[in-house]
């Protein structure tokens, strides 16, 4: 299915939840409401034509020290059925959860223990969500764009 | 009183223990955590612990002009470098729209599968040793060494190549290289195959070993992201090179193989086949490698022949602002997966416009397939564990980047 048909489908089934969109480079973006993203995740697994089985990662973007929403969590979703792929955004502050795709794919685990430990967005429901790459008392969020290169502590 | 009485009477063969394997642990692979809870010798509940490895190459690709990244991509899996080093600049050329001459797309897809002969000749190698078949971890590093000399001849470097550029390859591959290859490709085929097919897929041990260890379903390794070999073996026919095809190889003739059985035996004879593979399409590669240069026509993000910019004042000028500052690339955001001989590896990269990434991420194959592991030991034994962590052939720099 082409990334037109996607949006349409998409679009007519949650119209409002949805912020905005982009097709950039033969890649569809979609960027949904933080509260929509499990339900919206579960009818692309589900959807005949879509089945977007499988996960291929979640990770952050931090959009900048003063930008609001500060942070975007993006999730990379394949189909091997259908051969396809689709690019979903959520907008996020640090003090907003955004609520946990574990339930959808299992794969998500690892994936939003590791953008937690980058970027300090946290996880509504993750069922072990602590630091996964840095030790775990270490302060502050290394791919924070105010983290400095070498870190805190020289 | 009561509770005194209660803890003699039960025996200690019913209690549950936890032990530590790892992170110094010969079997895994580098630098891995492994606590087991065990029930007896069984495994009831498993946890990983990773980030020993960890070294911020995502956060150092955002102070790096992009083909500075190239050198920290070949430090993540460094057994599979010269593909993270396509996943790497494919992903920069999709942003830039490059188009690759074909003879150094056909140069990139021959060095890519050597490199996924050798990383799988490594991993038949510790693979082997690990479960007891010492004398293979010779004739594995062996395979290696030869493929190592073939890409340290092309670049100088062996395990870091560092050798594709955005829009091309550093510099042409040197005479005689091709003969090399083919001579390659005829002692692997007669010699190292045949030795690795007697020496393990013929072994009443290594067979009794693996054979129904580690099962898991097509669905649960879906649902867990598993992919390449791991995938495969549980009789998913998904590969990359074939779905979506880059470097040209829709234009080979090459088979995916899976088995059903979703076991340590299944990936073992999935990553064996696949070594034959790559092996008929390096031999295809060589076949057809065309003449014709081996540098996209873009003078601002490819740096000019030396010897034009020594002569020739646009080289120069060229040359001095790529060298200085780098290329500017669009700014947006790009996801380009490749099969690298672990399975799905995805650059995830946002532009901002600048000669910088804005944001580099690294989707590894290693990573989620380890994620894996605490669903696939559960109920074996200890012995099974090192057997295990060997079939889904992690790489700790590929996880912790």
């Amino acid at each position: 299915m082409d990334n037109q048909q996607q949006l349409e489908i998409l679009r007519n089934r949650f119209g409002p939840e949805i912020v905005e969109w982009k097709e950039q480079w033969g890649e569809l973006t979609v960027v949904v409401k933080r509260e929509a993203i499990v339900r919206i995740c579960e009818f692309l697994r589900d959807e005949p034509g879509l089945e977007y089985n499988f996960l291929s990662s979640v990770t952050g973007v931090d959009l900048g020290v003063d930008a609001n929403p500060r942070f975007e969590v993006v999730y990379h979703l394949y189909s091997i059925p259908q051969r396809h792929r689709i690019r979903l955004k959520v907008r996020v502050n640090e003090d907003q959860p955004v609520p946990t795709v574990t339930g959808v794919w299992k794969a998500a685990d690892w994936y939003e223990r590791e953008t937690y430990d980058f970027f300090g967005v946290t996880f509504d429901g993750h069922p072990n969500l602590r630091r996964i790459m840095m030790p775990d008392e270490y302060e502050g969020h290394p791919l924070r764009k105010d983290f400095p290169l070498r870190g805190y502590r020289r | 009183m009561s509770e005194v009485l209660t803890e003699v009477k039960k025996s200690p063969l019913d209690s549950e223990i936890v032990l530590n394997m790892g992170p110094q642990h010969p079997s895994t692979h580098g630098v891995l955590r492994v606590l087991l809870k065990l029930d007896g010798e069984r495994i009831v509940h498993a946890e990983c612990e990773i980030g020993y490895l960890h070294t911020g190459m995502e956060k150092l690709a955002e102070y790096k002009k992009y083909n500075h990244v190239i050198t920290i991509t070949d430090r993540m899996d460094y057994l599979n470098s010269t593909g993270n080093n396509l996943g790497f600049v494919l992903a920069v050329e999709k942003m830039l729209q490059l188009d690759i001459p074909p003879r150094a797309q056909v140069i990139r897809v021959m060095l890519t599968e050597l490199q996924r002969i050798a990383s799988h000749s490594v991993w038949i190698a510790t693979h082997g040793l690990e479960i007891g078949a010492m004398t293979l971890f010779f004739y594995g590093f062996r395979v290696r060494e030869a493929v190592l000399q073939l890409i340290e001849a092309v670049c100088g470097g062996r395990m870091m190549p560092s050798y594709f550029r955005v829009g091309g390859l550093a510099r042409d591959i040197p005479d005689g290289w091709t003969q090399r290859v083919r001579d390659f490709c005829d002692d692997f085929e007669t010699q190292a195959l045949v030795e690795f097919n007697t020496l393990l897929t013929e072994n009443p041990i290594f067979r009794k070993r693996t054979e129904g260890i580690g099962i898991i379903s097509a669905e649960d390794a879906i649902q867990w992201g598993m992919s390449g070999p791991c995938l495969r073996g549980s009789g998913v026919a998904h590969d990359i090179r074939r779905a979506h095809p880059y470097s040209g190889y829709e234009t080979y003739d090459f088979d995916i193989p899976t088995r059903p059985e979703g076991d340590v035996w299944a990936r073992y004879l999935v990553r064996v086949e696949e070594m034959r593979q790559s092996l008929r399409i390096v031999r295809q590669a060589v076949d057809k490698l065309p003449s014709g240069p081996v540098k996209a026509d873009a003078p601002r993000v490819v740096l000019p022949d030396r010897h034009k910019m020594k002569t020739q004042m646009d080289a120069l000028i060229y040359h001095f602002l790529i060298v200085s500052d780098g290329f500017p690339v669009p700014a947006g955001e790009v996801y380009q997966p490749i099969e690298s001989a672990r399975g799905e590896l995805g650059f995830y990269i946002v532009s901002d416009g600048g000669p910088k990434p804005y944001r580099m991420h690294v989707r590894t194959p290693s990573f989620a397939n380890l994620q894996a592991l605490p669903k696939l030991v559960e109920g074996h034994l200890i012995a099974d564990v090192v057997a295990i962590i060997g079939s889904i052939d992690i790489v700790l720099g590929d996880i912790d980047r």
